[in-house]
């Protein structure tokens, strides 16, 4: 079987331009709704009581908004969870009500209505700890940017380091950009999953990389749009079915996984597509306007390979 | 030149066999057990112990599958629930003679069914999640400033004693936050109370400050000893915690230090949170009062005659009744330090109290009249007393320096200073995350966790098959080997499996199919250009190995970034990522590339490989294959 039936390079590049202005508007909406509908931050960011409460029938939300309302508690989210069955109910802090008093209460209001009612999961968090959460969680991007640029400076070229790093940062804030405008709740999973993105997607843009570098060693002749169009050809199939492969696990997932995991898969989800979409269009176009030569990835011009032992490449020229 | 030498298909061998011999306990599920442990640090659950729970099981009819000793606790495996409540019954009758005051907790737990030959290599089962399991999770902040504040004030205690002994005048001694102010009227008292503080109060550092006609100088603790002061709180708080969470009767709780100034406590199994918060938030405290040493006293001592009026009989550790008076000399808030020690001239072992400034002055009037006579130390708990020791006074005691001494062992000279320090919390805590998860939940949790895993995986090994043909087997081989190997680091490393943990294996899986995509499609494109099978593959792998390398790395970088500053779920999410990428490394490439050569590498005449189309545009002859 063979999907990728390509008979002459696709000339990427030539589109670059049309495809980096979308890419640039997809990104500026983005920011747009991070901006002015901000991310849906779940209990563990805000601090607050969650309490998820499991019926036997379905569930009348109602009912429940109107017994926690009684209660006095403001700024109260009820919401199905996975099932009509299962209720999840969201409470902000409140100063001078511990969080079992807070649980307690809303508990003996909810069995008062519907005697089925039982609790499945009770979480509390502090506001300091949220606070540290979000900060944690900013360093971990940091880093997480820091040592992949300077990967990929040590072993290809600050070039491509930043061109990486661009495409990829680009794909974070899209998947933000999707959690702001759809209101999904952004709980620490989602975090991690957008930092795996992160470090998956670099991958993509490395790959490619790499088979520009084998081009400009091996076709002395073409120049370097020609050798970055070879490349994105070369691995385009190999990009899809990896990506593919992922996806399916991920689908998986988002399939069997049950609501807790489905925010998760869901901007697994979005990375991948993104991911894809980035290093083919996005960073290998930003290293080509940042002026990639041969130069600059064969030391010596590129003579001889032998002018390199160390080179884990090497081997790769033909 | 696609063979292996021996010794990496020894490697191959070897790893499996390990992997394989380290998952299994994963497989035996668990069995209802019971699980006796001791009430206090104080007692030990020993052989005698067992000895005694194997005769009731006898008695009682049960045949246990298996009784082990591990850690200080006793487990015994039983083959069903019902046996599992019959012999929590019998144990519990035959060890706990006192339901109001049992000295061991007798819990129901589930053991893992691993066999005594696969324990005995220390394989054993993952440990499950609270989120898998359910059960309780708290994170408690300790206040630090408290602590500090704590301190200081009983430092200012201290000085005061101190300065009035030496004879320095001063106009005040007030503490301001953590800082300890003196007012002294000249250039010498400054001097002289300096010297005093240097000579006396190694913790402290002083500055001075002229205030009108007034000096003043302020004494703050300096930073090591606050250091010291902060992790001596969060010791003392954890041994409370421990304390009072065995009477909870939880099988396997957890309580851990996290950062400077938390704990971590988790509960597996406990579903009452209003109860477990109850307990954790309790305060004991600690009495001392004198013994009534009168005739009467004597003789309710000895339980010949009524308990005198004024007084009151508590029990001590050995059972042994005190009776004490009524009138409550020193109260716990006193007390700053007990440690165990050694008496510099005789070399017994001893505990050694120390009391704040107040608690001095009284020790020394109270030690002062009754020489000769016994003081009892009592510690309360749940409103029940206990007498932790009721030594006799033999000289008068002052400087707040008090060391109890004679007929004690190392072990029991410990003890005792545990219990003196359990008796309150050094400082207060309080609960800054809580998380509750029914064993209903955590139960589907697994089932969906295990779902993923399993659907995923079928759907991306058929695929890879269809499209591969027999690489895309040996893709999806490789693939099962690195589930198979990462269950085996993980259970090896005995982490905690989370649901965001299983999340993080699917999605390792899906992304170490990469490798094995990456040499395939060079190897097909190797064969499209022209190459010989044998070298197609031979340079399918190798140049698709420096690809691998990059991609791992970047992914590796982001794992690393989630453990150092995750925390909770991200943690187990990173722990399982990192890990996956790394045994990815050898099963997709390594392990592959064996199963490959194993086929492949000795056919001298090799003409076709399976690994589905190689496609070629027409009018493109490839090279001549051989």
């Amino acid at each position: 079987m063979e999907f990728f039936k390509i008979r002459r390079d696709i000339p990427f590049m030539r589109h670059a331009l049309v495809l980096n202005i979308i890419s640039l508007v997809t990104f500026l909406a983005a920011v747009f709704f991070l901006i002015t509908r901000g991310l849906h931050l779940s209990v563990e960011f805000t601090g607050g009581t969650l309490l998820e409460v499991s019926y036997s029938q379905p569930a009348d939300l109602e009912a429940v908004r109107g017994g926690v309302a009684k209660l006095g508690y403001k700024d109260v989210q009820v919401q199905n969870f996975g099932t009509a069955r299962d209720v999840l109910i969201r409470m902000p802090a409140v100063k001078g009500v511990s969080s079992s008093q807070q649980s307690e209460q809303v508990m003996s209001t909810l069995k008062a209505l519907d005697a089925s009612a039982t609790l499945r999961r009770n979480e509390f968090v502090g506001p300091q700890v949220g606070d540290e959460l979000a900060l944690d969680g900013l360093k971990a991007l940091a880093s997480v940017v820091v040592g992949i640029m300077i990967y990929l400076a040590l072993r290809f070229e600050w070039k491509f380091a930043v061109a990486a790093i661009i495409a990829n940062l680009h794909d974070v804030v899209i998947i933000l950009g999707f959690f702001a405008f759809f209101q999904w709740e952004f709980s620490l999973p989602v975090l991690a999953a957008v930092l795996a993105v992160l470090g998956y997607s670099v991958n993509e843009s490395v790959v490619i990389f790499d088979r520009i570098r084998e081009n400009f060693r091996r076709l002395r002749k073409m120049d370097t749009v020609a050798i970055i169009d070879n490349a994105i050809t070369s691995t385009i199939s190999r990009t899809i079915i990896t990506h593919g492969s992922t996806q399916l696990m991920v689908l998986s997932m988002l399939l069997f996984g049950g609501p807790t995991l489905h925010y998760f898969a869901l901007a697994l989800t979005i990375g991948i597509l993104f991911g894809i979409y980035s290093s083919v269009f996005v960073a290998a176009a930003i290293a080509m306007w940042l002026g990639v030569k041969r130069e600059d990835l064969i030391k010596a011009g590129g003579a001889k390979r032998e002018s390199d032992p160390n080179d884990p490449n090497a081997g790769a020229v033909v | 030149m696609n063979r292996y030498p021996l010794w990496k298909y020894a490697i191959i061998v070897i790893a499996l066999l390990v992997g394989a011999l380290y998952t299994a306990p994963n497989f035996f599920g668990e069995a209802p057990a019971v699980q006796v442990s001791p009430v206090k640090a104080v007692l030990k659950v020993d052989l005698a112990t067992q000895a005694r729970v194997e005769e009731a099981l006898r008695d009682a009819g049960i045949r246990p599958d298996a009784i082990s000793l591990e850690a200080g606790s006793l487990r015994v495996r039983v083959d069903s629930t019902d046996t599992q409540l019959k012999a929590k019954d019998a144990i519990q009758r035959a060890l706990i003679k006192d339901p109001a005051d049992p000295e061991y907790i007798v819990a129901l737990n589930l053991l893992s069914r691993t066999p005594a030959w696969l324990s005995a290599l220390h394989a054993a089962p993952m440990y499950l999640g609270l989120d898998l399991r359910g059960g309780v999770h708290f994170m408690l902040q300790v206040d630090m400033q408290a602590a500090l504040s704590k301190k200081a004030e009983s430092l200012a205690g201290d000085l005061r004693t101190m300065l009035r002994e030496k004879n320095v005048r001063h106009g005040g001694i007030s503490r301001n936050g953590q800082s300890i102010e003196v007012r002294l009227r000249d250039d010498a008292a400054v001097s002289a109370a300096r010297a005093v503080i240097l000579e006396q109060f190694p913790d402290l550092q002083t500055t001075e400050a002229q205030e009108g006609g007034d000096y003043k100088l302020t004494a703050t603790i300096k930073p090591q000893a606050a250091r010291r002061v902060q992790e001596q709180a969060l010791k003392q708080n954890i041994t409370t915690l421990h304390n009072r969470i065995n009477e909870l009767g939880v099988a396997e709780p957890v309580i851990q230090q996290q950062g400077l100034d938390r704990i971590v406590v988790q509960l597996p199994g406990v579903q009452d949170t209003a109860k477990a918060k109850d307990i954790l938030g309790r305060t004991a405290t600690l009495e001392i009062r004198m013994v009534d040493e009168s005739t009467e006293g004597r003789a309710a001592e000895t339980g010949t005659g009524p308990v005198p009026f004024g007084t009151e009989r508590y029990l001590d550790r050995n059972g042994q009744a005190v009776i004490v008076k009524k009138q409550v000399i020193l109260t716990g808030d006193n007390l700053t330090d007990a440690q165990p020690g050694f008496d510099s001239q005789t070399q017994e072992p001893t505990v050694n109290m120390t009391l704040d400034a107040k608690g001095s002055r009284i020790f020394r009037d109270v030690t002062r009249e009754n020489v000769g006579k016994r003081m009892a130390i009592i510690l309360f708990e749940k409103g029940k007393g206990e007498v932790v020791t009721a030594p006799v006074i033999r000289t008068e005691i002052g400087g707040g320096r008090v060391q109890i001494s004679g007929r004690m062992t190392t072990v029991e000279a410990n003890d005792t200073a545990l219990l003196l320090r359990a008796g309150a919390l050094a400082a207060p805590m309080e609960i800054i995350e809580e998380r509750t998860i029914g064993p209903s939940l955590g139960a589907e949790n697994i089932d969906k966790g295990f779902a993923s895993v399993t659907w995923g995986f079928v759907a991306v090994a058929a695929f890879m098959c269809v499209y591969y043909l027999l690489f895309g087997v040996v893709s999806s081989v490789a693939l099962a080997v690195n589930l198979l190997l990462l269950v085996a680091v993980l259970s090896m490393l005995q982490a905690t499996l989370t649901l965001p943990g299983m999340a993080a294996m699917a999605l390792v899986l899906g992304m170490a199919i990469d490798a094995n995509v990456l040499i395939n499609e060079r190897v097909r494109e190797e064969l499209r250009n022209g190459a010989s099978p044998q070298a197609a593959i031979h340079a399918g792998y190798d140049r698709a190995w420096a690809t691998i390398l990059d991609s791992n790395v970047t992914t590796l970088i982001a794992g690393l970034a989630l453990l150092a500053f995750g925390s909770g779920p991200v943690r187990g999410f990173a722990v399982v990522h990192c890990l996956g990428i790394l045994t990815s490394m050898f099963s997709a490439v390594f392990f592959s590339r064996g199963l490959v050569n194993l086929w492949y590498g000795s056919r001298k005449k090799l003409k076709t490989v399976s690994i589905g189309t190689v496609w070629r545009p027409e009018g493109q002859t490839a090279a001549k294959v051989d």
